[in-house]
């Protein structure tokens, strides 16, 4: 055995340890929680990390008014209440807000359309960062800019806090299409629909290549359900992101623990019938359909 | 015939190792099938297992809840090869310190989880690991990793500030680390195929 360690050669926050970071996260579910209370029940229920939050976005949409990051001493508390890893949410483009959040200790930070904009034209430079993001995508454009700036995980934007899977469910099927699409390009068709949907064309060669987003895809925007869970699952995302799906039904611990248990049954319909059962009320919801665009999140930084 | 490799799937980077175990077995010449395990019923079939990076709480909680965990006892018990990799090695433990993880005592040593640090602290650095193919160090990925902190039977492989970071206990080895982050397949080839301690049936 050896005790030689060169200290001098560690290197921290590069590519390789953020994206990582989102891979050791790949088959679980990240749940939404506005104080320790709650944490501790998504880290019984067996959540793989927590979003640390002011309020989940169903209150967001209904409180109005500009949303922001949470206080940082409540999100202290939860980071401080938990094993697992604790995500926060920063405003889109506000470098500040993240800057604080990778201060308090954060694992990864989520740079959020459900939070109220900071920049209309630009989002973070991660690439700066130690702390790995997360950036929501509607389609392959979005998702291969936020990589470019530093994203080591994509997720769907979804419609959040609606309750109503139907766009998480459009954008993954958009992104996995595209993806498709690009496999069955020539290298210069591939350089012109890089510019096309303004995407860098090194990232276009690269998923093409790898048939898949160069890093973790999950799915967030309207999951309530442990059949939700499976469906995000079954369009082959890595994992899964439930806001308010959780706290917002009538037994957040049993809906925490079945939507664990269903996005490891996908795709077992037995077990997942029995996963469904008795679970009570799920979260009421707004079927999306009837958001007005300017109540949408969705169209937040593109 | 083939090597019948599982990779535990209940959660965590699974495909990584799946990918991995495939480069140890083209590096050894061996043909192997990868299986992914999340459900009961799979390990028996298996002549190998990888528990993968993640969450160790949730890995924990789900192969007890799926009947996967007396399984993978079974398997070890049966002097077949395991690998652990950060959460994989937390639960295959004899102790994590932690009542919200049940480990399996699997590898005769206790761990502290994220005992260097958070995501801000996590780091990547080379570390000279005994028994590999070659005398390179190997490009360790450590993410909130944990450390060994008392090493019963098992014997040290590698360690990091004078810390225990790889262990071989009979057929098991466990890593804090994670070498199926990188494309260097030799610490997949010694837990598989070099490790004198265990016994593949279809190698024989």
């Amino acid at each position: 055995m050896t005790e030689k360690t060169d200290l001098e050669e560690l290197r921290r926050g590069t590519d390789l340890i953020k994206r990582g970071f989102a891979r050791m996260q790949k088959g679980g579910v990240i749940m939404d929680v506005v104080n320790p209370e709650q944490a501790r029940i998504a880290e019984e229920a067996g959540a793989v990390a927590v979003m640390s939050l002011e309020a989940v976005p169903a209150d967001i949409r209904k409180r109005g008014g500009v949303a922001r990051m949470a206080d940082p001493a409540d999100v202290e508390e939860i980071v401080n209440e938990v094993s697992i890893p604790v995500m926060g949410k920063s405003r889109i483009g506000h470098t500040k807000e993240a800057q604080i959040l990778e201060t308090v200790g954060v694992d990864m930070i989520d740079e959020s359309e459900v939070l109220t904009p900071a920049d209309n034209d630009y989002h973070i430079d991660k690439r700066d960062f130690t702390a790995p993001f997360v950036c929501g995508a509607r389609n392959l454009g979005e998702a291969l800019r936020r990589i470019g700036e530093g994203a080591a995980m994509i997720r769907t934007k979804g419609e959040a806090g609606t309750g109503d899977v139907n766009q998480a469910v459009y954008h993954q099927r958009t992104i996995k299409g595209e993806i498709r699409k690009i496999e069955g390009m020539t290298h210069e068709e591939r350089e012109a629909f890089a510019r096309e949907i303004e995407a860098p064309a090194e990232l276009v060669h690269e998923t093409a290549e790898m048939g898949r987003l160069p890093v973790v895809n999950f799915a967030a925007g309207g999951i309530a359900t442990p059949a939700d869970a499976a469906l995000m699952m079954h369009h082959e995302c890595d994992g899964i992101f439930v806001g308010s799906g959780i706290f917002g039904a009538e037994n957040p611990p049993e809906m925490a623990e079945a939507i664990v248990e269903a996005t490891n049954n996908w795709d077992d319909p037995e077990t997942l019938t029995e996963i469904s059962k008795n679970l009570g009320k799920s979260m009421k919801g707004d079927a999306n359909v009837d958001l007005p665009e300017d109540e949408q999140m969705q169209g937040r930084g593109v | 015939m083939s090597v019948v490799a599982g990779v535990i799937a209940v959660q965590g980077d699974v495909s990584e190792h799946a990918d991995a175990i495939k480069r140890a077995g083209d590096a050894k010449g061996e043909s192997v099938e990868v299986r992914e395990i999340r459900e009961s019923g799979i390990v028996p079939d298996c002549d190998l297992l990888a528990m993968p990076g993640g969450e160790s709480t949730t890995i924990s909680r789900l192969v007890h809840s799926e009947g996967i965990a007396d399984e993978i006892r079974g398997h070890v018990e049966a002097g077949k090869p395991l690998f652990a990799t950060c959460a994989g090695l937390i639960v295959a433990s004899s102790d994590a310190g932690d009542e919200r993880v049940e480990t399996l005592d699997l590898i005769d040593v206790t761990v502290e989880r994220n005992a260097f640090g958070r995501q801000k602290d996590s780091f990547e650095a080379p570390l000279e690991v005994t028994g590999l193919a070659d005398d390179e160090p190997f490009p360790a990925v450590f993410i909130r990793a944990p450390v060994i902190d008392d090493v019963g039977n098992a014997e040290v492989l590698a360690s990091w500030d004078e810390n225990p970071v790889a262990v071989r206990d009979g057929p098991v080895v466990g890593t804090s680390f994670h070498p199926e982050l990188t494309p260097d397949g030799r610490v997949h080839e010694l837990a598989f195929f070099e490790n004198d301690g265990a016994d593949v049936p279809t190698l024989e």
